[in-house]
């Protein structure tokens, strides 16, 4: 295994290797800084798979997750990476905060800062709503998901799903389908992914397919079959129930028949990966037989999701934290 | 009755041009040019800068005194979306005085009742308490019967109607135009077509009923284009943009800069170009400010959340100098586009250094350099996505009626 992506970052000593103070999105990261952070993660998969002796280094470290937007199985992962690194982590919902009471986001990232956060971790309905906050505080700030912009932790999960189960993320033909328009999730991916020289295809109805495809260097598709010729990685996104009802597209079975993962379609690709950000919409989006069968890398994203976030926290804390070389 | 002699100076009018001269004053008249300064007059030496008409700004938000003054802006027309909407005459009436004597205000009234695109307004009533034009205000008349009977009634009473041209079905919930910046952003956005669909609607029902249309900013290459032909058949309409549009593109709101966030929204490049085309040709008739100010609590938000609008009053003229020295238009047609016309959109006397013409004067420096600072304007807030940026001109007195107003911040 030699990929090109696959330098050996993580052997520069010290903070030059990642010099972000937060992490608002995969813009602005170049190629080695990812693949530190993936390398970084890759430690803790092994370790999380031994169930090794807790290694606390956050100890003493107050960790939030503000979650402006409801969120289960992200939250779950964030707060788990941070109990594993011995952190004292609180989860704000927005639904119980002041938040619902008209406090401007402003007040609440300064409420969030007087409080002393060591590292806060943020989700928000609004793009942009991250940067914003991370502007106004004086710890690392974690974009768990802002609006339609962002979700770098997810990208970088599916980098590294990809590198283990593909050996590469560079060169692999990587299809991308579903709302790629409304999605944080597509937005990370390309940019993850064509950084680290991937061959990315966009694929979806033109109604939820965003323009300047183009500029970002990935390939759109509307047709899913021809999209995933010769796929190396398919990537299914949840569709919103409330955009298959006409709004965007006709109904959900007429989005399953052109864009629907099903077991006839893999076919063609008995190589591929299949992989989904979750929750799914089994029946819809992808087959039951699809997700659970042997293509399928669902479960495993999940677990490169533990990793990569504890690798996130580790990294970021590491100048507030006195590491050596990153102080 | 006093007279004032304005000597030395660089006389700058729409249809006298640019010379060299003495204007004469006498109360609150322009009398006329002389080769110097009568005995009996009060001298004000110029010392060779620019006097100009006053700025008539056609189109903002807020009354900013501080704002207007510094700018050297005489009369504003204040748009209907005030709180409450400039629909009652009670209301327009007191809009068109309280600036008086300092800022002439010249009331926009809604068109619709409550801006609600639905019902017509009493236009006629108020007309008669001071309004000069109507208008649909920030938003887009979506019935295209209900715009058809605004512009028949209007065209009655001999008002502009001052119309903002998104269609409202491709605009709705967007707050930048589609293309790689907003795609990058993840920001809701609108094609720029949602503007050339809404011109060519207005401009096709301007042409039927004969009505006199403003479109108050028009921003898009194909919109231009749709006007252009539309004056060469006759129809009566004019057009105007804020300077926000001729020198800023869509790549302004990378970072997520809210004050950024206007609208319409920032264009591509190629928009942006078209719209120094018209200007340079003649299709744009009108340099607004769109004056806007906001404070923290519209604009320290996330981008979509944030409130569009800009404080443009004191950079207008600065700005509009810039298109000068990049040549597009000259400084005696700048200032048809930044007094006289609007003026005459809203049935004002007002404009040009003509004798009889009331005396609102400015007199600048064309060449002063300074930097916009956000924080440094006397605007009332200073959301310029301009922050930073170093100009050149700055208005160094400003006479209305021939009384000096205050004295603009040095």
């Amino acid at each position: 295994m030699a990929p090109s992506d696959h330098r050996p970052a993580s052997l520069i000593p010290g903070g030059a290797v990642f010099p972000h103070r937060h992490l608002t999105g995969i813009e602005g990261l170049q190629p080695h800084e990812i693949t530190f952070l993936l390398d970084e993660a890759e430690n803790w998969v092994e370790a999380n798979r031994r169930h090794a002796k807790p290694d606390k280094r956050l100890d003493g470290l107050t960790q939030i997750n503000a979650f402006f937007e409801n969120s289960t199985r992200t939250l779950l992962s964030f707060e788990i990476a941070g109990k594993r690194l011995g952190a004292d982590v609180v989860n704000m919902h927005a639904a119980q905060s002041s938040v619902k009471k008209g406090e401007t986001l402003i007040d609440t990232a300064q409420t969030l800062n007087a409080m002393r956060a060591d590292v806060i971790v943020i989700r928000h309905m609004s793009s942009g709503a991250v940067r914003l906050i991370a502007d106004k505080v004086d710890c690392p700030v974690l974009n768990a998901g802002d609006g339609r912009h962002e979700h770098p932790t997810q990208a970088l999960l599916d980098a590294l799903a990809i590198r283990r189960r593909r050996g590469s993320v560079a060169g692999q033909r990587v299809v991308i389908c579903g709302d790629i328009l409304h999605s944080r999730v597509a937005r990370s991916n390309i940019l993850a992914l064509t950084a680290l020289a991937a061959d990315v295809r966009v694929c979806a109805p033109s109604t939820l397919m965003p323009p300047a495809m183009d500029r970002m260097f990935v390939t759109p598709f509307t047709d899913f079959d021809q999209a995933i010729t010769d796929a190396d990685v398919v990537m299914m996104l949840r569709v919103q129930n409330e955009r298959m009802d006409g709004g965007y597209i006709p109904s959900s079975r007429e989005f399953r028949l052109r864009y629907g993962l099903t077991p006839e379609r893999l076919a063609r690709i008995p190589d591929a990966l299949v992989m989904h950000p979750g929750p799914m919409n089994r029946g819809v989006e992808i087959d039951s037989a699809v997700a659970d069968g042997a293509q399928s890398a669902i479960t495993e994203q999940v677990e490169m999701g533990v990793a990569v976030r504890m690798a996130c926290l580790d990294v970021l804390t590491r100048r507030a934290r006195g590491v050596e070389g990153w102080a | 009755m006093s007279r004032l002699a304005f000597t030395n100076a660089r006389l700058v009018c729409p249809v006298g041009g640019v010379r060299q001269g003495t204007l004469l004053v006498e109360g609150d008249r322009i009398l006329g040019t002389a080769d110097e300064a009568p005995a009996d007059s009060i001298s004000i030496n110029c010392n060779g800068r620019t006097l100009a008409p006053a700025l008539v700004d056609l189109g903002v938000f807020r009354i900013d005194r501080a704002a207007f003054r510094a700018g050297g802006i005489a009369r504003v027309a204040l748009m209907p979306d005030t709180v409450p909407v400039l629909d009652e005459p009670g209301i327009v009436q007191r809009s068109a005085l309280i600036g008086k004597p300092d800022l002439w205000i010249h009331p926009i009234a809604a068109a619709t009742r409550g801006l609600a695109g639905t019902d017509l307004a009493e236009m006629a009533i108020c007309a008669s308490a001071g309004a000069r034009a109507v208008g649909t205000g920030r938003g887009w008349i979506a019935d295209s019967a209900v715009m058809r009977r605004v512009l028949l009634y209007a065209r009655d009473l001999d008002l502009a109607v001052v119309a903002h041209a998104e269609d409202g079905g491709l605009s709705r919930g967007a707050v930048a135009t589609e293309g790689e910046t907003a795609t990058r952003l993840g920001l809701p956005a609108a094609p720029a077509l949602a503007e050339v669909l809404a011109v060519a609607r207005d401009l096709l029902l301007a042409e039927e009923t004969g009505a006199r249309l403003h479109l108050r900013q028009v921003t898009t290459a194909a919109a231009f284009e749709l006007i252009r032909a539309a004056k060469r058949r006759g129809v009566q309409v004019t057009c105007g943009i804020t300077p926000g549009h001729l020198h800023l593109s869509d790549l302004a709101m990378s970072d997520f800069r809210t004050f950024a966030h206007l609208s319409p929204p920032l264009r591509d490049e190629a928009d942006r170009q078209a719209a120094r085309e018209a200007v340079r040709d003649g299709t744009v008739d009108v340099i607004c400010s769109g004056h806007d100010p906001r404070g923290a609590e519209d604009k320290r938000l996330p981008f979509a959340d944030a409130a569009p609008g800009m404080a443009g009053a004191e950079t207008l003229l600065p700005l509009a100098l810039a298109l000068v020295r990049d040549g597009l238009v000259g400084l005696d047609r700048l200032f048809a586009l930044l007094a006289l016309n609007p003026a005459r959109l809203l049935n004002v006397d007002a404009g040009t250094l003509a004798p009889g013409m009331p005396a609102d004067l400015i007199l600048f420096d064309e060449g002063a350099p300074w930097r916009i600072e956000a924080e440094r304007l006397v605007a009332s807030a200073g959301n310029t996505p301009f922050d930073g940026l170093p100009v050149q001109g700055r208005v160094l007195r400003l006479w209305k009626g021939g009384r000096e107003i205050g004295a603009p911040a040095a």
